[in-house]
């Protein structure tokens, strides 16, 4: 094939510039619009710029109290964040052999992913009901006196909550230890064992910083889903709410652009957190570069 | 040896095991035992009763030949499913093709992809709000028609109305089509579409013949994503439907919001049943686990 463009190419490339800017295009004119002058109103035009819209949400005048939403949600994420890269890398690990109910996990990872979350949402809140309503009735009885006197509800950011959001985060760990270890050179750490590593010296020192900047894609991936999660909390995450929730509440009530400050400020959360991971991969993987093999460069 | 390898192979899965046992499988389980559970305005009876199955269908014989609100529910999710699937698929399927045969530098690629994936660490309620300020009656669109004077009256029908819901749903969405058929076609051998070509297949030809079928795990995967977000979905439809149309996500929650636990449970098995058919009858096509 000679290497000219070909005409479909300037096609295609329309296309997928036309694509790019309907995925975009829509988040920015909200980050602008969050900027409208006091005066302003839900569309454009602009009238005026101010930041009266974020003071306002700061001073909590205009909405509910979103600043606690806030600090629940980063709580939350930073909590499944580090779980879901634990949890991910440990069974990544171990589906490198095979061991017993392999198969069942993997095919449990899967449906928990494409299950739809409104199943998974109310699956949860039923057994936290189921369990509530067993704590009330039966708890004193078979000597959980302790904890049945005055329960309420075992519902919660961090139980309910927490378990919801890590089936969803979970999945795509496990996906993602699935295709580092695909092309993960098994040798090296059979050259480490039979220099005298020990499996953990193995892991520490071999294998974790190989794979090291997937990791912490992992722990982008656990972090972002759990910040942005709404369906899968909607039912599950007891009487307090998290600021997808919140936020979601607003769009039937707001007719103001404190919704538009609010939603900038998550975003910003969000591009913080995914600028900081992209670096950390990047640098991570230059330093790989200049200190990985020698092998082929003539150094004896 | 080998079994104390096995053994710390298991402890290593234990914790996600765990954790899948308490949160998805046992809940699963419940959802199933409780749709056959008796129920009266305030709690559930633990009784065996159809009465969440039979509440949902309630009339439904009685009105045939016309359909009753809850066929015409799932009938129309079921509709705004496949609008989102064949648009998703025409977009995500054209998008994966570029990224894939057009985009030559490895480094273009890596950022060109990346380009498509940053919304998807984004909220999607903030990207659902965000077509508030172009679609609404005074939004950009309406007055970009009026001043060209193509309207005289601001657009109804494009804010809060099935268009939206199906806009929005392509616009979260897309990005779970791109990445498995970008996946399937970046392993397609070039020496087989160089084959193609030189064997005289012209540039359609080849694109029928050869990649089509070999990007079918990753259309079938991305559709099966799509697939089973969309048929559950309830926020998106709720949202930029305006609180207005109904869906079979939005009947459960709407059970769940009147604590009628054993009708919700009833609707989520009817909607598991719905979706497992669907994707049993995708997954014939592919085997999942040798596409990883």
């Amino acid at each position: 094939m000679d290497d000219r463009r070909p005409r479909s190419f300037y096609f295609l490339a329309a296309f997928f510039i036309a694509y790019v800017l309907f995925l975009y295009g829509p988040m920015f004119a909200i980050y602008i619009l969050s900027f409208q002058g006091p005066d302003g109103g839900l569309t454009f035009p602009m009238n005026g710029v101010s930041l009266t819209w974020f003071s306002k949400l700061f001073a909590g005048t205009g909405i509910v109290d979103i600043g606690a939403a806030f600090k629940r949600s980063l709580k939350l994420g930073l909590v499944v964040m580090a779980l879901t890269v634990v949890i991910s890398v440990a069974a990544g690990m171990a589906f490198r052999r095979p061991f017993r109910g392999a198969a069942i996990l993997f095919y449990t990872a899967i449906a928990s992913l494409i299950m739809p979350s409104i199943i998974t949402s109310l699956g949860i809140a039923l057994e936290f009901r189921l369990l509530d309503d067993f704590m009330t009735r039966h708890g004193v009885n078979i000597g959980l006196g302790r904890w049945a006197e005055g329960w309420t509800t075992g519902m919660g950011l961090f139980t309910s909550g927490l378990g919801a959001h890590l089936t969803w985060t979970l999945p795509f760990g496990l996906l993602i230890m699935f295709a580092i270890f695909n092309r993960f050179d098994g040798r090296l750490e059979e050259a480490a064992r039979d220099l005298g590593a020990t499996p953990w010296q193995t892991f520490r020192h071999v294998v974790l910083p190989i794979i090291l900047p997937s990791v912490i894609g992992i722990g982008l991936f656990g972090f972002t889903l759990s910040w942005d999660e709404l369906a899968r909390s909607s039912q599950a995450i007891g009487s307090v709410n998290t600021l997808p929730l919140e936020l979601q509440g607003l769009t039937t009530t707001v007719t103001k652009p404190d919704i538009y400050a609010l939603g900038t400020l998550t975003s910003a959360v969000s591009f913080l957190v995914i600028s900081l991971a992209l670096i950390a991969i990047l640098v991570l993987q230059a330093r790989q570069r200049r200190h990985g093999s020698d092998a082929g460069k003539g150094m004896v | 040896m080998t079994q104390q390898r096995r053994s710390i192979a298991w402890l290593q899965a234990a914790p996600m095991m765990l954790v899948f046992a308490l949160f998805f499988l046992l809940p699963l389980v419940l959802v199933i035992i409780v749709s056959a559970w008796d129920y009266n305005e305030y709690e559930m009876i633990p009784a065996l009763s159809l009465r969440g199955y039979t509440d949902t269908f309630e009339g439904c014989i009685a009105d045939l030949p016309n359909l009753c609100t809850i066929l015409k529910t799932y009938l129309k999710t079921v509709k705004l499913c496949l609008l989102t699937w064949a648009l998703t698929l025409l977009i995500g399927f054209t998008v994966a093709y570029f990224l894939a045969f057009h985009v030559r530098s490895k480094t273009w690629q890596i950022v060109l992809s990346l380009l498509c994936t940053i919304p998807f660490w984004t909220s999607n309620v903030i990207r659902m709000i965000a077509w508030i300020p172009l679609l609404g009656r005074n939004g950009l669109v309406n007055k970009g028609l009026q001043g060209a004077g193509v309207i005289t009256q601001p657009v109804e029908w494009l804010l809060f109305s099935e268009f939206s819901v199906v806009l929005a749903l392509v616009h979260l969405f897309t990005f779970f089509m791109v990445v498995p058929i970008f996946n399937s076609m970046i392993r397609i051998d070039k020496r087989l579409i160089e084959a193609a070509y030189d064997a005289g297949a012209t540039g359609w030809q080849t694109l029928v013949n050869v990649i089509i079928p070999l990007a079918k795990p990753g259309i079938v995967i991305g559709s099966i994503f799509v697939v089973t977000i969309v048929m559950g979905d309830f926020i998106t439809i709720g949202v930029m439907g305006g609180q207005q149309i109904a869906s079979a996500g939005k009947i459960i929650e709407a059970r769940l919001n009147a604590l009628q636990f054993p009708a919700a449970a009833a609707n989520a098995v009817i909607l598991l049943g719905i979706t497992i058919l669907i994707i049993s009858s995708l997954t014939r096509i592919v085997d999942i686990r040798k596409e990883l």
